[in-house]
């Protein structure tokens, strides 16, 4: 197999050389409990601290304000069950929108099936986009919290997450938002933007996988998820996971370093992967408006996602598809289908999704396949009509 | 990633005998792109009346498209008297295997089959008629297809229905009714996927007062959403906890307009008027 061209860091990412660097000696030498009385403890206590500074200057916030978690969707979880339930008894509704990540979607599920929520799963338009007007109207005596994803990780649409904040502060309602997407890739202040949760994760930002955080406003209260010992400042019990705190602090900064040059970059790639893959493969159509600049959601019509994948990791290269068959289930991405994509089109569809380590020669290598492996699988497909 | 066998790959990689026979003998054509896998097969007879030749076209997976040329392979030379026994495990079995959540993949090969069989003795037009009852109005599978795949697979669950036969893969709401049948068929109680009890806080509602959430519901939430599509629902009839709609606009023609009443329009009556609730669509 031909060298790896890796288009799938929705999904997750390299963890960076830096990263690992960072790592390496909390796995060998400073293995103290951070919690123990000895320096030798004493001294990785430092570091974790250090680590969460860094990771509150990705949000502009404090440090006493980074909760430590083993990933984004447990951060979405502790955001949503966490908070819902010191709420007063009458605050039982749950906004959210239909095209949210599982880690949300399925907790208000469990809040409507299982707990006798009510539940609001805002629809969006065509483009991704979220009624912001329906959003208020949504809002009742009885909302308690609202989540909305601040993009999307399969089309990579980005919600205006400034003024849905804004619309809850207005009426008092908890506001969280899962970030997982953009935390690290755009800047974001939270001393500007009265967001009261944010969740991220680590492997989606070249650290590694089961570290993320959850930024919680101060004076936001929040039940843990996990009971035990007093560490994260009694909202999270067990012993850190040290190596991975340390990692996601230096991917912290590593991220903010050079943000926008990097995602200027990234676009200008993802740009000409968008518009060589349109001009050369007829029939194909980009899933969503005003998105990430690293993510590419593209429907090639009369043929089917799985196929696609398989055909495209013959040369090396790896994407994603919401097509039902690549995932195991019988439904295409709940995604695509709530933007009214038609199913043919959900069925054909690619995500590529790029990162500061996608080259010119990542590009160049799916511009040229791909454009081959449509043709095939059209000259298979019985929608396509041919001239006899 | 699944796990293929090196055989489905090789398939996959260079299916054989893709392509049209202009004057075929029989054409067979099942599914849909709405379902997500499609397949014509065609085949031309010779003189002693075994297949001479045989080509297919799919839209589908990986699997799909192996299945499909795997059963043009077995195909080849056949008497249609043998090829009537070809069975979908045949055509698992001669790639070495299909992983079981693919396994509908070698029935639609089966049913392609019989389609263009169907087609060169009775000239029918070589489409799989939905025959008998549909259980499972996502995907439009019969009843007889369902007790024919647990037959001929020796199915036990409905999970394992679901893996063959589509059914009960989308809104999940006829995975009772597969239970049953699989109950019936194997007369012994199913494995059914363990769903926890709950119960609900329910509200009570007057008549009147359902009927007025049902039709705010419809407003609010449903007729936007549909609208966007060029369609349309009226409310006809509230008869206990059955919901009588009548679609309009473009919805009538759409061929998933009852994927569309069981997905969109009965989940928003549940979880806004009561869990109770069932759409049925006039007619
Ligand atoms: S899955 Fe069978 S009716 Fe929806």
């Amino acid at each position: 197999m031909s060298r790896t061209v890796y288009l799938d860091n929705n999904a997750t990412t390299m963890i960076a050389p830096e990263v690992v660097a960072a790592m390496q000696p909390y796995l060998t030498d400073f293995y103290g409990n951070p919690s123990s009385m000895h320096s030798f403890g004493g001294g990785v206590r430092r570091q974790v601290d250090q680590a969460r500074a860094s990771v509150a200057a990705l949000f502009n916030a404090t440090p006493e304000e980074i909760i430590f978690t083993a990933g984004g969707s447990e951060g979405d979880n502790q955001a949503i069950l966490g908070t819902l339930e010191l709420l007063p008894s009458n605050k039982r509704h749950f906004i959210t929108t239909r095209v949210e990540h599982p880690a949300v979607r399925e907790v208000g599920h469990y809040l409507r099936d299982q707990r006798g929520y009510r539940l609001t799963e805002l629809p969006v338009d065509s483009d991704g986009a979220l009624d912001l007007e329906q959003l208020e109207r949504s809002i009742a005596e009885d909302t308690g919290l609202i989540s909305v994803m601040w993009a999307n990780n399969e089309t990579g649409v980005i919600f205006p997450i400034e003024k849905i904040a804004a619309i809850a502060k207005a009426r008092g309602v908890l506001f969280h938002t899962d970030a997982v997407q953009v935390a690290g890739k755009l800047p974001i202040d939270l001393k500007k933007i009265p967001v009261d949760l944010l969740s991220m994760s680590g492997h989606k930002i070249h650290a590694p996988k089961g570290i993320g955080a959850l930024y919680v406003r101060e004076g936001t209260k929040i039940n843990p998820l996990i009971h035990g010992g007093h560490q994260e400042n009694g909202k999270r019990a067990g012993t850190e996971n040290v190596p991975g705190i340390i990692g996601l602090g230096r991917a912290a900064e590593l991220a903010l370093d050079g943000m926008s040059e990097e995602s200027g970059r990234v676009r200008a790639l993802r740009d000409r992967l968008e518009k060589g893959l349109l001009a050369s493969c007829t029939d194909s159509r980009v899933n969503g408006r005003n998105r990430l600049h690293n993510t590419l959601n593209v429907s090639f019509e009369f043929i089917e996602g799985e196929s696609i994948l398989l055909m495209l990791d013959e040369y090396g290269i790896c994407a994603s598809s919401g097509s039902a068959c690549a995932s195991g289930s019988l439904e295409p991405s709940y995604v695509l289908r709530a933007l009214g994509i038609p199913f043919t089109a959900v069925h054909g569809s690619i995500r590529f999704s790029l990162s500061r380590y996608t080259t010119d020669e990542d590009i160049d290598a799916v511009l040229e396949r791909m454009p081959g492996i449509v043709d095939r699988l059209r000259e298979i497909s019985p929608f396509v009509q041919k001239e006899a | 990633m699944w796990d293929y066998t090196d055989k489905v790959m090789d398939h996959f990689r260079h299916p054989r005998n893709v392509g049209f026979i202009k004057d075929a003998d029989g054409v067979g054509e099942v599914g849909s792109m709405a379902c997500g896998d499609a397949l014509r097969l065609m085949f031309k007879l010779d003189e002693q009346g075994r297949i001479e030749d045989v080509k297919f076209q799919t839209f589908g997976c990986g699997s799909a498209i192996a299945s499909a040329s795997a059963l043009t392979e077995m195909l080849r030379g056949k008497t249609l008297e043998e090829a009537e026994k070809l069975t979908n495990q045949d055509i698992a079995e001669f790639l070495g295997g299909l992983p079981e959540q693919k396994m509908h993949c070698s029935v639609l090969g089966r049913e392609a089959l019989e389609a263009a069989i169907e087609n060169y003795r009775n000239g029918t037009i070589g489409q799989v008629q939905l025959e008998g009852r549909v259980v499972c109005i996502c995907f439009g599978v019969t009843e007889e297809k369902i007790e024919r795949a647990i037959r001929e697979n020796g199915l036990s669950t409905v999970d394992q229905v679901t893996n063959y036969t589509k059914a009960g893969g989308g809104c999940g709401g006829c995975k009772d009714e597969i239970a049953q049948i699989l109950e019936r068929i194997n007369g012994h109680l199913a494995v059914k996927e363990s769903q926890p009890e709950v119960s609900k806080p329910k509200r009570k509602l007057t008549n009147i007062q359902k009927i007025q959430l049902i039709q705010e519901t419809i407003d609010r939430e449903i007729r936007p959403e549909l609208k966007k599509d060029g369609g349309d629902v009226e409310l006809v009839d509230v008869d206990g906890d059955k919901v009588i709609l009548s679609l309009r606009g473009s919805c009538v023609e759409c061929r998933v307009a009852q994927f569309t009443l069981k997905t969109l329009v009965e989940p928003k009556l549940k979880s806004f008027v009561s869990e109770d609730l069932v759409v049925v669509e006039a007619k």
